[in-house]
């Protein structure tokens, strides 16, 4: 084949989603969290979690749910950057809120936590649907498990669940590994499997189940075993992240001090998992974990530095683009292994992990494929529990004339005749 | 009409030696032909006065494209140029697979217009190039014809040629298509044949070459050339006919001509491999095996000549066996045996239609109906025949080359309707011969009436020129090349001498055809009805001219009782595109209106008219022969943002995608085989109502297509199908209008973005009728109707 030639358009078109983030990237701090409770007595009762959140810097405004000055927007703009919803029973909002605002809210990229309880009214549980989490529907029904529950003075119902069947990730939950299991008592629910955004954070056992717990089990529970999900997180497309629990007494002061054994196990845990995994978990939910930016994307030829606007076919091409990841207070270089560049034009004709240096640059060089077309250069990388980053950028490929004839005559063959009678001028009617 | 007069005039100056009259015929002739390339550029301007200035339909915004960036970029950009806005993400190379003849010519006039400060913009010199190029093609006309039959049928030619309807319809103003230089190319690569073979000489034959190559770059129907002359040159030398001129007029056209036909890139090595260029080859080494042997026969006695024939034919016979072996194995091993899908249909009309349905579908490629030849031809039609049989009245080299022409392209014009193009100019030279063949019979015999058997000598001579005409002047010009070859004893000249014998003969055939001259009244009548025919023949020219061709087709008339409506939608549409959506975003449309997309809108297609990767259109056809999902992942997956489709239910505008939608399914199903024709048809029949299937209701196209229909009248009556659609209301899920031009003739929609988030299973509680009346009132913003 002939030597070929590359060159790369001026329009080039870089998407990075997450741009459009809450998250700004210049001013995490400051960052104002909308709680709407059922009542203010929450506050107080759980006002560990709270004070852990305002110790991290969030400014936290508390509002009854009913309360009929709440706003998430005005002029346009969003008030807030969070919301926590800590009102399990409440029946409407005040204000303008509504569950389009609420969604609304969530999809222009903000984050949500939602604790619904048992009797959760059917708007808490419409914002679940909404994010991909079924509650149970039986309104009376909580998770029972009569072999993981936590032993306490009374023998009670079991629906004290002490559970750690955690998600295995580490930007979620934390590195540091949870000792104590975490307890809930609540309602549990359940994902639909073909859902990829939404992830099973917190478990139950394979011996629970979801029932009344007052009345007698005359049918078969619906929501049986390690299907029931305890805690679920959702990160949408636009990687606004989602918390769903059905229990608002996980978050409380009580949960957060109380000790904990499990049924079955001799080892008693002074202080239960609850606020180490809660915490954690609000870090990933507010962003200070798992939280990509992919800036710089250049490709040039080997020993130069100028994204040149001929290329032969023969120099190797390198690409790179540095990634960081945001740990709170400052960007870090985000280093990892299973970065891939594709080189693409309707099926990937090169796919190249890229290497890193440690400091957050990774590059790849390859050698130009033997085909012309408009490629674009491809970075999908989508990682359990981090932003997905999705780049990509368009350039072409021609074939001069100077390069031999290979080409032409290959694409004539295809084409010859075609233009015979010249080309076509329109499909003619069918009818 | 003046032109066969003013024939039999400048023929009467011939003969009566008068210099002065001479000069008068030729100054006559000159200012005849200056009025004829008037008319042939005049009766073309209809589109421009009757609309506007604009290129018309789809290939030729391509051109256009094409043409402004060869302006704006210079040749050497031009023949390196990727076009990265079409054919999305494959591309195109439009310098190697376009053919440039049409773009050089007209970026060169508006270059040298430019340089002498006219500065007219690329449009306008694009607008005008088919007018400008009709009236040469019309004075390339006249040489030709002349050359076959003298200068009065040349006249008559060259002003039938300027206005035959099925020319104007490829050239008026603003057709800017290869075929409006093309024609003027191949009238004139036949006309300097035919020079070179009355002639003989080296420069017309390099000239011929040169007029070759132009055709090559201007239009693959250079094809056409490459076999007919080839087949000439046969039929010359089977007849007995071989000569010295006829060498010569051939030889350097088949070495020269290929080498240049080879330097165009989309020919490239194709002018010497494809089965479509094999006959000249074949040809050439005919021709040369037949001078070898006329010159064998000159060097050695009869007898040796008998033996060396036995021995060159028992070895000739076997060596062509063997080669004829090699090469049917050459062809058979390729998969459509060497020859393009589009010159099988040629060969066997039914071909495309049973393999090809991106050829089928194609209007222009269907055979033409006997309308249609009344349509693009007219009388025409009935003259061939008579001049036809005037080219045998005597049969000369140039005439046998005219019946040649007329022969092999009304089998083509039968074939594909667009190939009707190359007929009429051979119908206008045929029909010119017999014209002013009838037209000089009828004044002959007016003229011998009115002077009676007064001078006989005069008449004499009068008679013998009106029936031999000007070929007799000719037979004067080729005799002296062949007084060299007179001089060796071959048979060939043997029966030259002997007809050169029969001359006196003929003459006498005069003496008595003078007692044939028709009555004077006769032949009055006949002139009248024939001038009558001519004015018929033009009253229709003009008539097709205005009202039948001029619409550019991308602005749309109709008349009303409430007078005249103009449908600009595509404009609207391709306006709107181009300043509200980004630069880089992709159209996908059906293949028809991805030219005017890049051209117009600026914007790159998935698919356009250079349907030249059938799996790219089936993808598209497929998407939109496909449910709304399955179509969404299709786009998506060709970085689509915007889904154009042409809907002409409003305003009864038939050539819309509905209509055309049958062949996206074939097209699709093609390559798809889950895409079947059956699904989309009832009973065979294929309906939009409420008779259709249910996957033709839920296709894209249709949903595309009828989406919000219902509105505009309450009951969704498509005016182009006389019926009311099948299903009325239904909502988008993955696209959303964005815009509707203001007869809805092109709708536009944008695709969604997947979603944010994904919804858990909905359920039946309270919560689902509160979640229905949040959803409309998100949607409910989305849903301005842009047509009011």
């Amino acid at each position: 084949m002939g030597k070929f030639w590359v060159i790369f358009v001026a329009s080039i078109s870089i998407l990075l989603p997450f741009l459009c983030n809450s998250f700004s990237p210049e001013t995490p701090t400051n960052r104002r969290v909308l709680v709407l409770l059922d009542d203010f007595a929450v506050k107080s009762s759980h006002s560990s979690y709270f004070n852990s959140l305002k110790l991290r810097g969030f400014d936290l405004d508390f509002k009854l749910a009913d309360d009929p000055k709440i706003a998430l927007q005005r002029y346009g703009q969003y008030l807030y950057d969070a919301l926590i919803l800590f009102c399990p029973s409440v029946e409407r909002f005040g204000g303008s809120v509504d569950v389009a605002a609420i969604i609304n809210f969530v999809d222009s990229g903000h984050d949500l936590i939602i604790a619904a309880d048992v009797n959760a009214s059917d708007l808490i549980r419409e914002v679940a649907t909404e994010c991909g989490v079924d509650f149970d529907e039986d309104p009376s029904a909580m998770v029972i498990d009569h072999t993981g529950y936590a032993v306490s003075e009374t023998e009670g119902d079991h629906t004290l669940i002490a559970s750690h069947d955690f998600i295995k990730s580490d930007v979620i939950i934390g590195s540091k590994k949870i000792e104590a299991p975490v307890l809930f008592q609540g309602i549990g629910h359940s994902l639909n499997p073909v859902n990829s955004l939404v992830l099973k954070v917190l478990s139950a056992s394979p011996s629970a189940y979801s029932a009344n717990p007052l009345s007698k089990l005359s049918t078969p529970p619906s929501l049986t075993g390690s299907a029931i999900s305890l805690v679920s997180v959702v990160q949408a497309r636009n990687n606004a992240r989602i918390l769903i629990t059905g229990s608002l007494s996980m978050f409380s002061n009580r949960f957060f001090r109380s000790g904990v054994q499990k049924s079955g196990s001799s080892t008693k845990y002074e202080k239960s998992g609850n606020e180490q995994f809660l915490t954690e978990l609000s870090k990933w939910i507010f962003h200070e974990r798992g939280h990509l930016k992919a800036v710089n994307v250049k490709h040039h030829k080997v020993g130069e530095t100028d994204e040149p606007a001929l290329y032969r076919v023969n120099d190797e091409l390198e690409y790179s683009v540095e990634i960081y990841e945001w740990s709170g207070t400052s960007w870090e270089p985000y280093v990892t292994d299973d970065v891939q560049v594709q080189f693409y034009m309707m099926s990937p004709y090169v796919l190249k992990t890229l290497s890193n240096d440690k400091k957050g640059l990774y590059s790849a060089s390859f050698k130009v494929p033997d085909v012309y077309g408009v490629f674009q250069f491809k970075v999908e990388y989508q990682k359990l529990g981090y932003t997905s980053l999705s780049l990509s950028k368009q350039v072409s490929y021609f074939v001069s004339h100077d390069s031999g004839y290979d080409f032409s005559f290959e694409t004539s063959l295809t084409s010859y005749l075609e233009e015979t009678c010249n080309r076509n001028r329109s499909s003619q009617k069918s009818v | 009409m003046a032109a066969p007069e003013t024939s039999t005039a400048a023929v009467q100056t011939l003969y009566t030696n008068n210099t002065l009259r001479n000069a008068f015929g030729g100054v006559l002739s000159f200012f005849i032909l200056l009025l004829i390339g008037v008319m042939a550029f005049s009766i073309r301007l209809f589109s421009v006065i009757k609309y506007e200035s604009v290129i018309h339909e789809f290939d030729p915004y391509f051109n256009y494209r094409v043409t402004q960036f060869l302006a704006k970029n210079g040749i050497y950009e031009f023949w390196n140029w990727f076009d990265d806005r079409t054919w999305y993400p494959l591309g195109r190379v439009i310098g190697g697979t376009v053919y440039p003849g049409l773009t050089l010519t007209a970026g060169t006039i508006w270059w040298l217009l430019n340089s002498l400060n006219i500065p007219l913009s690329v449009e306008t010199v694009c607008v005008f190039t088919a007018p400008i190029f009709s009236a040469f093609a019309s004075w390339a006309t006249y040489l030709l014809t002349k050359e076959v039959k003298g200068t009065g049928a040349g006249l008559t030619a060259a002003a039938l040629l300027a206005m035959v309807p099925s020319y104007i319809s490829r050239s008026v103003a603003g057709s800017y298509d290869n075929e409006a230089v093309a024609i003027f190319a191949l009238i004139f690569t036949f006309y300097l044949y035919i020079k070179t073979l009355n002639t003989g000489t080296l420069f017309y034959a390099t000239l011929n070459s040169i007029a070759y190559f132009y055709m090559v770059c201007s239009w693959g129907g250079y094809t056409f050339i490459i076999n007919l002359i080839p087949m000439h040159v046969l039929l010359c030398i089977v007849t007995g006919r071989f000569s010295s001129r006829l060498y010569i007029a051939y030889a350097p056209l088949v070495v020269l001509g290929t080498l240049l036909a080879a330097l165009v890139p989309v020919v490239g090595f194709n002018a010497v491999m494809t089965s479509e260029h094999f006959a000249s080859f074949l040809v050439f080494i005919i021709i040369h095996v037949v001078a070898f042997v006329y010159y064998i026969k000159g060097i050695l006695s009869p007898k040796m000549f008998k033996v060396a024939v036995t021995l060159v034919v028992s070895v000739g016979l076997a060596v062509c066996c063997a080669v004829i072996a090699v090469l049917i194995a050459l062809v058979a091993s390729s998969p459509t045996k060497g020859w393009s899908g589009r010159s099988l249909s040629l060969l066997d009309p039914t071909y495309a239609s049973k393999y090809i349905p991106i050829i089928a579908s194609v209007s222009e490629h269907q055979p033409p109906t006997w309308p249609s030849y009344f349509m693009d031809i007219n009388v025409l039609a009935f003259l061939v025949p008579a001049g036809i049989i005037a080219c045998f009245l005597p049969l000369s080299d140039a005439s046998s080359f005219v019946v040649l022409y007329i022969a092999t392209s009304v089998y083509f014009s039968g074939v594909m309707v667009r190939l009707m193009l190359v007929l009429a100019p051979a119908a206008c030279i045929t029909s010119g011969i017999a014209l002013s063949q009838a037209f000089d019979v009828f004044t002959g015999s007016i003229k011998f009436q009115l002077t009676g058997a007064s001078s006989n000598t005069e008449v004499d001579a009068a008679e013998t020129s009106s029936s031999t005409a000007e070929s007799q002047t000719d037979a004067v010009k080729t005799e002296k090349p062949e007084e060299t070859a007179k001089n060796r004893p071959s048979r060939k000249s043997k029966k030259k001498e002997r007809e050169h014998g029969e001359k006196p003969s003929t003459k006498a055939k005069a003496e008595k055809k003078r007692l044939l001259a028709l009555p004077l009244e006769s032949s009055v009548i006949s002139l009248l009805l024939l001038v009558l025919l001519g004015a018929f023949y033009v009253v229709h020219c003009v008539w097709a001219a205005a009202e039948a061709y001029s619409a550019p087709s991308i602005v749309l008339t109709s008349h009303s009782h409430d007078g005249l409506h103009v449908f600009d939608d595509f404009r609207e549409a391709y306006a709107w595109l181009r300043h509200n959506t980004d630069v880089d975003d992709k159209v996908a449309s059906w293949w028809d209106y991805g030219y005017q997309t890049t051209a117009m809108a600026n914007r790159t297609v998935i698919v356009d008219n250079n349907t030249w990767n059938n799996t790219h259109i089936a993808t598209v056809g497929t998407a939109m022969s496909s449910p709304e999902r399955a179509a969404w992942e299709i786009f998506h997956s060709l970085d689509v943002k915007y889904v154009l489709v042409v809907f002409g239910g409003l305003v009864g505008y038939p050539s819309d995608d509905i209509n055309k939608f049958l062949w996206m399914v074939r097209i699709g199903g093609g390559v798809f085989p889950h895409i079947k024709e059956p699904d989309y048809l009832r009973d065979g029949q294929y309906r939009i109502d409420s008779q259709a299937t249910p996957t033709m209701l839920n296709c894209l196209m249709y949903k595309l297509s009828y989406y919000r229909f219902v509105e505009t009248d309450g009951k969704g009556f498509d005016r182009v199908r006389q019926t009311e659609i099948g299903k009325k209301y239904f909502k988008l899920t993955h696209f959303e209008e964005a815009f509707t031009t203001h007869h809805w003739m092109v709708r536009i929609y944008k695709l969604k973005p997947p979603k944010n988030r994904i919804r858990g299973k909905t359920k039946k509680s309270k919560s689902k009728t509160s979640s229905t009346t949040s959803s409309p009132k998100r949607s409910g913003t989305k849903k301005k109707n842009p047509w009011q």
